[in-house]
């Protein structure tokens, strides 16, 4: 149905190509890229200027009688703020943290089910699951069914063995929401990498083989050089991702005990939407803004070099 | 001698994987098994093992938490966004795989780098848009959001999956007397058909499962359930039979959904970097 519209849409911007092509070779394809880009740059720029714009302002939701330019006082206030230091070595712990295990994990799981052994697809299906469970669902999943101290199947696991069971939230935390972050992200690096390692040359295996290579052997030496360009575009990717993490936080802990758990993203949303400190909370948004930056310079970088157009 | 080899070695292999596959799925079954069991004794301790299963918790989400208006939330705003996604993707992936120009790379690259724009850096902003606008806890907030987080992705998985498709096959059937209504319904359309498909498909997966806008825009009429179910962490909500019952039912549609396409989600996963 959609390509449908699709294709009506593109009907007449092709017809008049036609015609231009005769005249100048090229063909006009401005009707087909225009609504995508213009409301792109409108997606971009209104929110980034009113972001940058909030910034410098003094204004509060709850007190409109406080307003007016703040020049670099919010940035003054921010950084003076012990809680922003620390809410950036969280989300710094977090995304380094969970991307290396899921890689890790994920490239040696991914060698694994390269080989055949009965029953492969529904255990990759299996394996993959968790990465198409709803954050909120898997958040309180692992905090009331798991990790709960006192009914949680980890704390009847302990008291079975006769130990003290944990209070994973309460005791670790951090460790409890990385625990939930890797378990939802293992099954996307395990999929890119799985599939990376699926479009090797079987042949140059089975001479490795041949050569009496062991699996450690063709491990590292010829799979793990191959998924070079998949691991550097899972690592990008989930940067992304995991410098966003939001609902997990929001759902387990709301970035307590303390500022244990609170990352940049839940500073903000606390000072923007907690205490409704827009200019306070727009600054930090621009040092967000600005991190994610230096990570997409890497990307498009990464990605663009061997973009075939 | 190096057959047995081989074999042992695929045993060994096998048992890892599917003790790592089990491992991976275990919350969602434990999520699932705890969904039959009544209030009493999904808290239980020691969990139970085996029960007489009950769907009295399918029955309560129905009639008491108003499951559905949730659900219809998750649907409208998930098929209203891909819809309106692949309005605007479709024909600008065509245009840019089909007929390249010296600028496609430099825009295709700058609308990848609007997905890097950090969601909580734009918060306030458009959070008072959305507040001036009266659309607080609206769906139409939420498509348009939706509809603009995924134009990227959706505008690169098609055009890597419109760059493989053969150049001249327009030309080609041009040639043949064939019009251009004609060639793009009945050459292309059945070509691209398969990758608008998936591409939809990964749009839905996303819509359905984004949390941070849903939860920080909506309170109760729009919600979808990613929020529907954030709502059971309050401390009067712990119904944690219920709660594994509405996720069961939640997470569902899109499990099946992404078991069935996991192979194509790979490009759109990746940007079309990794096939």
């Amino acid at each position: 149905m959609s390509m449908a519209t699709g294709a009506t849409v593109s009907d007449p911007a092709a017809k008049s190509g036609r015609k231009k092509k005769k005249v100048g070779g090229g063909v006009n394809t401005l009707p087909l890229l225009a609504p995508s880009v213009g409301l792109l740059l409108i997606w971009m720029i209104v929110p980034l200027a009113m972001t940058l714009f909030f910034a410098f302002r003094r204004y509060n939701l709850l007190n409109p009688m406080i307003h007016g330019w703040a020049g670099f006082n919010n940035f003054k206030y921010l950084l003076e703020d012990p809680a922003l230091l620390h809410s950036l070595v969280v989300s710094v712990i977090l995304v380094v943290g969970v991307i290396v295990i899921t890689i890790v994990l994920g490239s040696v799981l991914a060698a694994v089910f390269s080989q055949s052994f009965p029953g492969e697809g529904i255990a990759r299906v299996l394996m993959i699951s968790p990465f198409f469970v709803m954050p909120t669902v898997s958040a309180l999943v692992w905090k009331n069914l798991l990790m709960h101290p006192v009914s949680g199947l980890f704390a009847a696991i302990a008291r079975f063995f006769g130990f003290q069971p944990i209070d994973w939230f309460g005791q670790f935390p951090l460790t409890s929401i990385m625990i939930i972050l890797c378990w939802e992200w293992l099954p996307y690096a395990f999929l890119i990498l799985f599939t990376a390692l699926q479009s090797m040359d079987e042949e140059q295996l089975e001479a490795a083989r041949l050569d009496g290579a062991s699996v450690i052997d063709i491990f590292f030496n010829i799979q793990l050089p191959h998924l070079s360009r998949a691991i550097s575009v899972t690592i990008m990717i989930e940067m992304i991702f995991l410098l966003g993490i939001f609902a997990e936080i929001y759902v387990t802990t709301a970035g307590g005990p303390g500022y244990a758990t609170t990352n940049l993203t839940f500073l903000i949303y606390q000072r923007a939407l907690l205490a409704f400190n827009v200019g306070g909370a727009s600054a930090a948004g621009v040092i967000a803004i600005v991190l994610a930056n230096i990570v997409s310079a890497f990307l498009t970088r990464s990605v663009g070099r061997r973009l075939e157009v | 001698m190096s057959h047995s080899v081989a074999k042992q070695r695929h045993w060994v292999a096998g048992t890892i994987a599917w003790v790592s596959a089990l491992i991976m799925f275990f919350p969602i079954a434990w999520m699932a098994l705890a969904s039959f069991k009544t209030e009493v004794q999904a808290v239980q301790t020691p969990p139970l093992l085996f029960f007489m299963p009950t769907l009295e918790n399918y029955r309560a989400i129905f009639s008491e938490a108003n499951y559905l208006l949730f659900a219809g939330n998750s649907v409208a705003i998930s098929v209203g966004a891909t819809f309106l996604t692949l309005l605007v993707s479709v024909p600008a992936a065509f245009a840019m795989a089909f007929y390249p120009t010296a600028r496609t790379r430099g825009l295709l690259l700058w609308m990848l780098s609007t997905k890097m724009l950090p969601a909580v850096g734009v918060l306030v902003p458009i959070y008072l848009l959305v507040r001036d606008a009266g659309l607080l806890d609206s769906r139409t907030s939420l498509i348009i959001i939706n509809t603009m987080s995924n134009m990227p992705i959706a505008v690169w998985m098609l055009f890597t999956f419109f760059r493989d498709l053969p150049k001249d096959i327009i030309e080609a059937s041009r040639i043949d007397g064939a019009n251009l209504r004609q060639v793009l319904v009945h050459v292309l359309l059945p070509l691209v058909l398969p990758g608008i498909a998936s591409t939809g498909l990964l749009c839905i997966i996303l819509c359905w499962n984004e949390a941070f806008w849903s939860l920080n825009l909506t309170a109760h009429n729009a919600a979808p359930l990613t929020a529907f179910i954030a709502s059971f962490s309050a401390p009067q909500g712990l119904f944690w039979a219920k709660l594994s019952a509405a996720s069961v039912l939640a997470i569902a549609p899109i499990l099946i959904f992404g078991w069935i396409s996991q192979k194509q989600l790979v490009s759109g996963l990746t940007f079309g970097a990794v096939k």
